[in-house]
């Protein structure tokens, strides 16, 4: 009976998996590291050489531990599917990542709620990453249409000399509902962090963006690079700081709100900031109305207003 | 094909298209030449209908229809369109995508081809965005590619060749030569005419006017001869 279940809850949340873009074989191949949880239970989980992967239940989530030993490149990404299928429920994951001295690996992680009436996701994440040490990070979110869903993605990382972090999270399909997304990132010399948030608001869905990183580091680079678009009377506030404490550390904000709907609110808040004074650090934002040049180029090509529109935010968004 | 008709726009009060007349014939390239400042520009954004802007006076015809109420999307679908002197960078919109979409779902082939047709090399250039990664010339030539791959009955190109470096300049004339062979009639806009000689016939503007129309060598020696020194800038004399 509980195999049963759980056999019915992972061929759910990995066909949700896959219509959002997911790759099932990947899930299924024990040559290639995976963690499948629904709400508070792991469905599967995989190792592999150079990877320890572990998780403990919890009353309403999951305790989880990833750690690529030292100098090991991973060659596929290891794959992570967090979910909960019913229309209601809390799940709160705890992750702990460890990149260790010289290793190499990519993450390609989908968060899933198809039916979400009244869901909270929560993620706590502490990723260390160590001296010349790389960790490519990609996740996606599907929240279905209702927009009845509350996440609140929070990271610490902290990189090594040389190291390098790269973060993207997507959350484009169906609607957000309450987004909180808080990482700070503190980085030591010749690092590299670049973090890439896009998300795509509609209906009444109400997004809060805010990223820091502080360049601790001599010649430690970042680009905090964000992508908004808003419609219907959907509201996003996205605060971008990033410190320049170090000599000739190097850091960019960049962030771009497209509002397409005369209720959406869009808010930007850069905030630069430099105690050495060899360090740079420089922002650019543009928030409002779709560029109707960019409008106007297409439909001078044949295609109607609202075909424009939609090819210009499919663009940022890509 | 096109006949703009005693054209006139008046913005804020000023007459920036004085009582135009000027008529695009099926198959020919009609270089339009002028100093910055002379409505070429607005011209190109009339006859497609961008910016906002509508006659307050005259007539647009294209193919026997008064197109002056028509949207831009309309006037595309009915064969016209516009190379803009900056076009728009579109972040996320890659080149395959954009000629794609222009050339009403062109296959790969085809995309390459007018790619080559500008001399661009379709494996550098296919997957990068016509964002600002591009340079001023290279986005240029994309957007004649992306006419090309449209194939439009009339092609309004806005100054083609401003910014263009020197080795790039032949690539682009090609191009637009390429375009008319291939069955487009073209308004060529620009400053320079040195690059008249591709055209069949040529026409001057000065102050929102057409002020002479004629033969390629002998406009163009017209034009060097009397409005590149031109003491009263937009004031024509004629």
């Amino acid at each position: 009976m509980i195999n049963s279940v759980v056999e019915k809850e992972y061929q759910g949340l990995v066909d949700a998996y896959e219509k959002v873009g997911g790759d099932r074989s990947a899930l299924l191949n024990n040559k290639i590291a995976s963690l499948v949880v629904h709400e508070n239970k792991i469905l599967s989980a995989t190792e592999i050489e150079g990877v320890k992967l572990t998780g403990e239940s919890q009353e309403h989530g999951i305790m989880a531990a990833l750690l690529i030993e030292e100098d090991c490149k991973i060659s596929r990404p290891i794959h992570l599917c967090f979910g909960i299928l019913p229309q209601e429920g809390l799940q709160e994951i705890g992750l702990r990542v460890d990149v260790k001295r010289g290793a190499e690996v990519k993450v390609i992680a989908h968060c899933i709620f198809p039916n979400a009436v009244h869901i909270t996701h929560k993620m706590d994440a502490v990723i260390n990453i160590e001296d010349n040490a790389s960790f490519n990070y990609k996740e996606t979110h599907y929240h279905g249409e209702f927009g009845g869903i509350e996440v609140i993605p929070k990271a610490k990382v902290t990189l090594g000399e040389k190291a390098l972090y790269e973060n993207t999270s997507s959350l484009v399909e169906g609607c957000v509902g309450k987004l909180d997304f808080d990482f700070e990132v503190s980085s030591a010399a010749r690092s590299v962090a670049e973090l890439v948030v896009k998300v795509y608001g509609k209906k009444d869905d109400v997004i809060k963006i805010a990223e820091r990183v502080n360049l601790n580091g001599d010649g430690a680079r970042s680009l905090i690079k964000t992508r908004v678009v808003l419609r219907d009377g959907a509201r996003a506030e996205v605060i971008g700081e990033t410190y320049g404490n170090a000599p000739y550390a190097r850091g960019h904000v960049d962030c771009i709100e497209l509002i397409n709907g005369e209720k959406a609110i869009a808010k930007a808040v850069p905030i630069v900031v430099v105690s050495n004074e060899k360090a740079k650090v420089t922002h650019e934002a543009a928030i409002g109305r779709i560029d109707r040049r960019q409008v106007e180029t297409l439909m001078a090509r044949g295609l109607d207003e609202n075909e424009a529109v939609d090819v210009i935010v499919r663009g940022i968004l890509r | 094909m096109l006949t703009a008709e005693n054209l006139q726009l008046r913005l804020n009060g000023k007459l920036i298209i004085d009582d135009l007349t000027l008529q695009v014939n099926d198959g020919e390239i009609l270089g339009v030449l002028g100093e910055n400042g002379t409505g070429k520009t607005t011209l190109a954004y009339l006859i497609m209908g961008v910016n906002n802007y509508k006659p307050t006076g005259g007539r647009v015809i294209f193919e026997g229809e008064d197109i002056a109420d028509l949207s831009v999307s309309q006037r595309a679908k009915k064969g016209i369109s516009l190379a803009w002197q900056e076009p728009a960078r579109i972040e996320g919109l890659r080149v395959r995508d954009y000629l794609k979409l222009s050339g009403n779902n062109f296959g790969i082939e085809q995309i390459e081809r007018c790619l080559l047709m500008v001399g661009m090399e379709p494996s550098q250039y296919l997957d990068r965005d016509i964002d600002n990664t591009l340079s001023g010339g290279e986005r240029k030539r994309i957007e004649l590619a992306s006419i090309l791959a449209m194939r439009p009955k009339l092609a309004i190109l806005d100054e083609p060749d401003s910014g263009i470096d020197i080795l790039s300049l032949p690539l682009i004339l090609n191009g637009v030569v390429g375009l008319n062979k291939q069955g487009s009639s073209v308004v060529l806009i620009t400053h320079n005419e040195k690059v008249m000689d591709i055209s069949h016939r040529v026409s001057v503007l000065c102050a929102g006017k057409v002020v002479r129309t004629g033969v390629p060598a002998e406009t163009s020696q017209w034009f060097k001869d009397n409005c590149r020194t031109c003491l009263h800038i937009n004031v024509p004399p004629y």
